[in-house]
């Protein structure tokens, strides 16, 4: 039996279960229509936990998504501001390239001068939001200065989906394929899993972590644009303190802080139960004000049941406890 | 006929004196910083020199700072703590509850300091009970801590603390010395002793350089840690005790983002974040230079997040410049 | 000179090696590991390496592999000098190991684990994982291997696991094959198929390097020899040409009481009785006696549970069953702190892991355990702690620059030193040595018996924990064997010979002799 598939049912179980519960008191949390607004209000977690995914498979961890986000976000929304008729999808491509190169920055301090990433992320975190107000003088960019192509974008509906909601699903399988079928997913996996083998079999695990915090620096600056948009407007704080909530996701969703296991479908199950809690609490009537506290003790509780999941069993040395296990 | 009883080689003690390795250290190297920022803001503003804006300057870091000399004990030891700030809403919060049900300041500041151990308590099982990752686990107690402070608050405040409970934040021992400044001093001393000359400072560093052979050696490196989250959480009842004094009020959101700002005050003051080594005086020079930054360009009606790049850059910076300084030098052999 | 080289002791030189190691030297801090030595490997032939520890094997393997870059001397390959500057450019060339601690991936399936660095590249440059898990599939059951493709490697039994190393080394198509100690957690009937498996290999042309500790198996198995000594090549030549007595005259290289000094000391009252101590996996049933001034040697495989035994005996891990009784209590020991507290303590085999905190200053590794011995109301007194640490890092003999040199500076033969002076400040009644001289110099190993001798005589039990046969012939007073977590045999006086120790770690009956 594998765990790991184990505990996306239990979440997957819990996540139902919660949906159900609901339901059962509010049937209008159900429909179809409702369902999707969910998902699509939790696209922007997703997406940064998956890339947040990538960097704790390689041993590391990235504080600065959120930061990133806002500054590339706000980049996003000045260069829309001078230049209202950029396309979109330029707008797109910059906004994942900015991103990029702000995680590629994360991880060349983390490879080249080999510095804790905790605490290049931290910095680099503090430094980006700064950077957010020398450029705008803590001005704020309101709907009515950005084109409505800008803002209209990820809230089109597609098949009956925003199109914010399309773009998770969409990351969602690239990097589902990325970590599956290429060698450098499958490096990620072996880098956080066992770093001294990974140098036997080849791998760089410096390059590794820099290509993990780039992959996660891109989808941040995606992220950047969607939510400015989303939400039609930008400032110096957007999407403060969301880092937590990513890496609250990523824990919840089974990925070891140890490195080297687990799954993007966990990943999106986390970050999906975060969602379903916040937004099922004003509907259930509870304060919006427990949703803090409940996302803490869910880490908490997921942490405690990855640890005990993935126990190190004893050295084996007895036949008959070979035989036995 | 034996070895060692025949050559009984003299080995000397030490081979640089302690005032030569004082000298190379990276708290001389921060000094000189904060030395060069104490000019550099002298030249700068002619408001700076002035003995009640200097006092001021000092509640920059004073709250900080006490957590930090215990958070500076802990990551020595390996571990972290993201959920102090999250501590002081909480504590905060139940020194409001309180205070709501008629306590007086002396309950006040127990209330305070009883919570925040409470909370270090639970951190602090968490990481040695059931071996999880303190890193993690106090990510998750920071939304959970404060989270319950949200719970009880709401978008409410608590108001109108007894008067003399004023006295810890806003009041002054002597002149232009505050009672926060002195209850800082005064820890810093305490910190300094019980890292650098007990026997308890010395598992502090056996355990973060090496938890299993410290384990061997007979060092009970549950019991350490457990020991230093109770610490850090008291010290964050304390900073609670304090802010809460100073601000006179409660709001759940107090002191949110604080828990980074200690972490930089202590390796910015050279803490290993990877464990094992770092000093009290380092970090409480660490403070003074986090403090001026902050007060100087405070003075230069520079706004508070851009001095966050200087920080941030500042973190950065110190680790990443000897690093580059080395690799350079070692590309020109 | 007793430098055979290797093409005057094979007369049969007509086929050119594949690779040879040629007078290669690799230095650490310390120690010359390995010093001008030279190896060949042939196609189509199981050559072993023997020695033992320290004597180089691991160190060869990590040239081989391209993890240490020698400081002299040439790899070659068909004739031409190769740099393996990388373990990249080992694998290219061919060159494959299966180590002793199978290192690979836990996270990642059987398949994932075999490919993993050279994976089949179906359309867009994506991994084809059909055809990777097919290949899988074939190369596990052209070993007879019954596991899934699929299956994550966590979920694997030890053997299993080696199997998945093996068909790793398949999967690169090597030409050389390094198995270092590969039958070490395998059960009879497992050893008897990778045996078969080493003889498929051989059928395919691959060069074989096979590092072992038993002799049945080098016999069995091995077309010719290498063996090494304290990092020097001390003889190589075909199997047919030895015997079991020659190979071990090579290895040793000495007469035993030559080297080990061992004084008479007056055996004293019963010190530590243990009873019936067991382990739910690890050992089972261990039950002795230890006197006061003797050596008990504790002899064995690697991995025959000898010092998981001994960390449970000072707290580290806890037994399911059985007692101690130290000095005339009966105790419960649940931390090293409680054993110390006993009296017993133990120097491990890991000494960088478990034995020093090898960024702290000598002084202070030596004071860790009886830090309550130098300081006064818990405040630490510096001048005590200088004076605890020299009084027993003299005794020792240590070479240091200054006791406020960080342990990690000083060789391992000093660093143990260090080690086994931090414990002998706390005053021990017992003392515990899991492979004392394991990789250390020349020197400092006869510092470490000479000084083992004189705590037996004055007074302190000792046990030791060897796989060298001569070091546990010439210290101990007293052999247990132990083999698969299990007490097999207590030996002393004149039963007490090196072939027997070998036959019970082993486990070939007396009759057995080589197969």
């Amino acid at each position: 039996m594998t765990l790991l598939k184990s505990r996306e049912a239990i979440l997957f179980g819990a996540i139902a279960l919660l949906v159900a519960l609901v339901a059962t008191r509010f049937p209008g949390f159900v429909v179809p229509s409702n369902l999707i607004a969910v998902f699509t209000d939790t696209s922007p977690l997703m997406i940064l936990a998956i890339g947040q995914m990538v960097v704790i498979l390689t041993r590391c961890i990235d504080l600065s998504v959120a930061a990133n986000l806002a500054l590339t976000g706000m980049v996003c929304a000045m260069i829309n501001v001078a230049m209202p008729d950029l396309p979109i999808f330029v707008l797109i491509c910059f906004a994942m390239v900015m991103g990029a190169a702000l995680g590629a920055i994360n991880g060349l301090l983390v490879w080249k001068l080999s510095i804790p990433p905790i605490v290049v992320t931290l910095g680099t975190m503090t430094i980006f939001r700064g950077v957010i107000f020398l450029l705008t003088d803590g001005k704020w960019i309101n709907a009515h200065e950005m084109s409505a192509s800008f803002t209209a974008f990820p809230r089109a509906s597609l098949l009956g989906m925003p199109v914010l909601g399309w773009i998770a699903i969409l990351v969602a399988i690239v990097m589902i394929v990325v970590m599956a079928r290429t060698t450098l997913g499958r490096a990620i996996y072996a880098v956080g899993g066992n770093p001294h083998a990974a140098v036997y079999t080849g791998i760089n695990v410096g390059r590794t972590q820099f290509l993990a915090f780039t992959i996660s620096g891109m989808l941040a600056g995606l992220t950047g644009y969607l939510w400015i948009a989303r939400y039609s407007v930008a400032y110096v704080d957007i999407a403060g303190g969301f880092e937590l909530d990513v890496v609250a996701a990523c824990v919840i969703g089974g990925i070891s802080i140890a490195g080297g296991a687990g799954t993007v479908v966990g990943t999106l199950l986390g970050a999906l139960f975060l969602g379903v809690v916040k937004n099922a609490l004003p509907v259930v009537d509870i304060s919006p004000f427990w949703q803090l506290a409940i996302s803490g003790a869910a880490i908490i509780i997921a942490v405690a049941f990855n640890a005990q999941s993935g126990r190190s069993k004893g050295r084996i040395i007895l036949k008959s406890a070979e035989h036995a296990q | 006929m034996s070895m060692s009883q025949t050559t009984p080689r003299h080995i000397p003690d030490r081979l640089r004196s302690p005032m030569q390795a004082r000298l190379m250290s990276w708290e001389s190297l921060l000094l000189a910083v904060a030395v060069g920022i104490f000019i550099l803001n002298t030249l700068a503003s002619p408001y700076f020199l002035d003995a009640w804006n200097l006092s001021d300057a000092t509640f920059n870091f004073t709250e900080k700072a006490m957590i930090a000399f215990a958070m500076a004990l802990l990551i020595i030891a390996g571990e972290i703590d993201l959920s102090v700030a999250s501590i002081i809403a909480l504590a905060s919060t139940a020194m409001g509850v309180a205070m709501e049900m008629g306590a007086g300041t002396p309950v006040l500041v127990l209330v305070g300091l009883a919570t925040g151990m409470l909370c270090g308590a639970f951190n602090g099982a968490l990481v040695t009970k059931l071996g999880l990752p303190s890193i993690v686990v106090t990510i998750g107690t920071m939304s959970l801590f404060r989270g319950l402070s949200y719970i009880i608050l709401g978008d409410g405040a608590f108001r109108g603390y007894p008067a003399d409970f004023a006295w810890f934040g806003q009041g002054y021992v002597f002149w232009v010395i505050s009672v926060e400044f002195v209850i800082f001093a005064l820890l810093a001393v305490v910190f300094g002793l019980l890292l650098h000359k007990t026997s308890f400072g010395r598992t502090v560093y056996a355990v973060g350089n090496n938890p299993t052979g410290a384990l061997f050696s007979g060092i009970r490196v549950d019991r350490v840690k457990m020991i230093l989250f109770l610490l850090t959480g008291l010290m964050s009842g304390l900073a609670a005790v304090c802010l809460t004094s100073r601000l006179g009020s409660t709001r759940p959101s107090i002191a949110s983002g604080m828990e980074l700002e200690v972490v930089t005050m202590v390796v910015l003051g050279g803490v290993n974040i990877l464990g094992g080594s770092g000093s009290i005086p380092g970090v409480v020079i660490a403070a003074f230079v986090m403090g001026l930054v902050t007060f100087g360009l405070g003075l230069l009606n520079v706004p508070g997040i851009v001095m966050s790049i200087f920080i941030g850059l500042l973190l950065i910076g110190v680790i990443a410049l000897p690093r580059l300084w080395s690799m350079w030098r070692k590309k020109r052999v | 000179m007793r430098n055979l080289g290797p093409q005057g002791a094979d007369g049969s030189g007509d086929t050119p090696p594949v690779l040879t190691l040629d007078n290669i030297t690799k230095v650490f801090p310390g120690v010359k590991a390995l010093d001008g030595v030279r190896l060949d490997l042939y196609a189509g032939q199981v050559t072993a390496l023997i020695g033992e520890n320290g004597a180089g094997k691991s160190t060869v393997v990590k040239t081989l592999t391209g993890i240490y870059q020698p400081d002299g001397g040439q790899i070659l390959l068909g004739g031409t000098p190769v740099p393996f500057a990388t373990p990249q450019d080992a694998a290219k060339a061919g060159v494959t190991a299966i180590h002793q601690e199978t290192v690979l991936f836990d996270e990642l399936s059987v398949a994932e684990n075999v490919f993993i660095g050279h994976a089949p590249k179906g359309r867009f440059g994506l991994i084809d994982t059909a055809a990777m898990y097919k290949k899988t599939g074939e190369i596990l059951s052209s070993i007879g291997a019954k596991i899934s493709p699929a299956v994550k490697l966590k979920d694997l039994s030890i053997a299993s696991r080696h199997l998945v190393a093996i068909a790793r080394a398949l999967s690169v198509e090597a030409q050389v094959v390094i198995m270092d100690e590969p039958t070490a957690a395998l059960s009879q009937t497992e050893i008897e198929e990778l045996y078969e498996l080493v003889d498929t290999l051989k059928a395919q042309g691959k060069a074989i390097l096979f590092i072992s500790h038993k002799f049945d198996e080098i016999f069995r198995i091995a077309d010719r020899f290498t063996v090494f000594r304290d990092g020097q090549l001390v003889g190589a030549g075909i199997m047919n040409d030895v015997t079991e007595a020659d190979l071990v005259k090579m290895m040793v290289g000495r007469s035993v009481d030559q080297l080990f000094p061992k004084r008479e000391a007056e055996i004293g009252e019963d010190v530590l009785v243990v009873a019936g101590y067991s382990h739910p996996t690890e050992f089972e049933d261990i039950n002795f006696t230890l006197r006061r001034g003797e050596i008990l040697g504790f002899y064995g495989l690697v991995g025959a549970g000898r010092s998981e035994f001994m960390q449970s005996l000072i707290g580290i891990t806890k037994p399911s069953k059985g007692a101690v009784r130290v000095g005339g209590d009966i105790r419960v020991i649940r931390s090293p702190a409680e054993a110390i507290k006993a009296g017993i303590v133990y120097v491990p085999e890991d000494r960088g892991k478990q034995g020093a905190i090898l960024d702290m200053p000598i002084f202070q590794n030596v004071t860790l355990p009886s830090l309550h011995k130098t300081s006064n109301n818990g405040f630490v007194r510096m001048a005590e702690e200088f004076a605890l640490a020299r009084e027993y890092t003299e005794r020792l003999d240590l070479r240091a620059a200054s006791l406020d040199t960080n342990v990690g500076a000083l060789s391992g033969g000093n660093q143990q030193k260090v080690v086994i002076a931090k414990w002998l400040a706390t005053k021990p009644r017992v003392i515990i040595l899991d492979e004392p001289t394991k990789g250390i110099d020349i020197g400092s190993k006869a510092a470490v018996h000479d000084f083992m001798s004189e705590l037996a005589a004055q007074g302190l039990s000792v046990i030791m924990v060897s796989s060298e046969i001569p070091e546990i012939m010439g210290m101990s007073d007293r052999v247990i064997v132990m083999r698969d977590g299990r007490m097999v045999a207590e030996l002393e006086g004149d039963a007490l010979t090196p072939e027997t120790l070998v036959r019970q770690a082993v486990g070939i009956r007396e009759t057995g002799g080589d197969t």
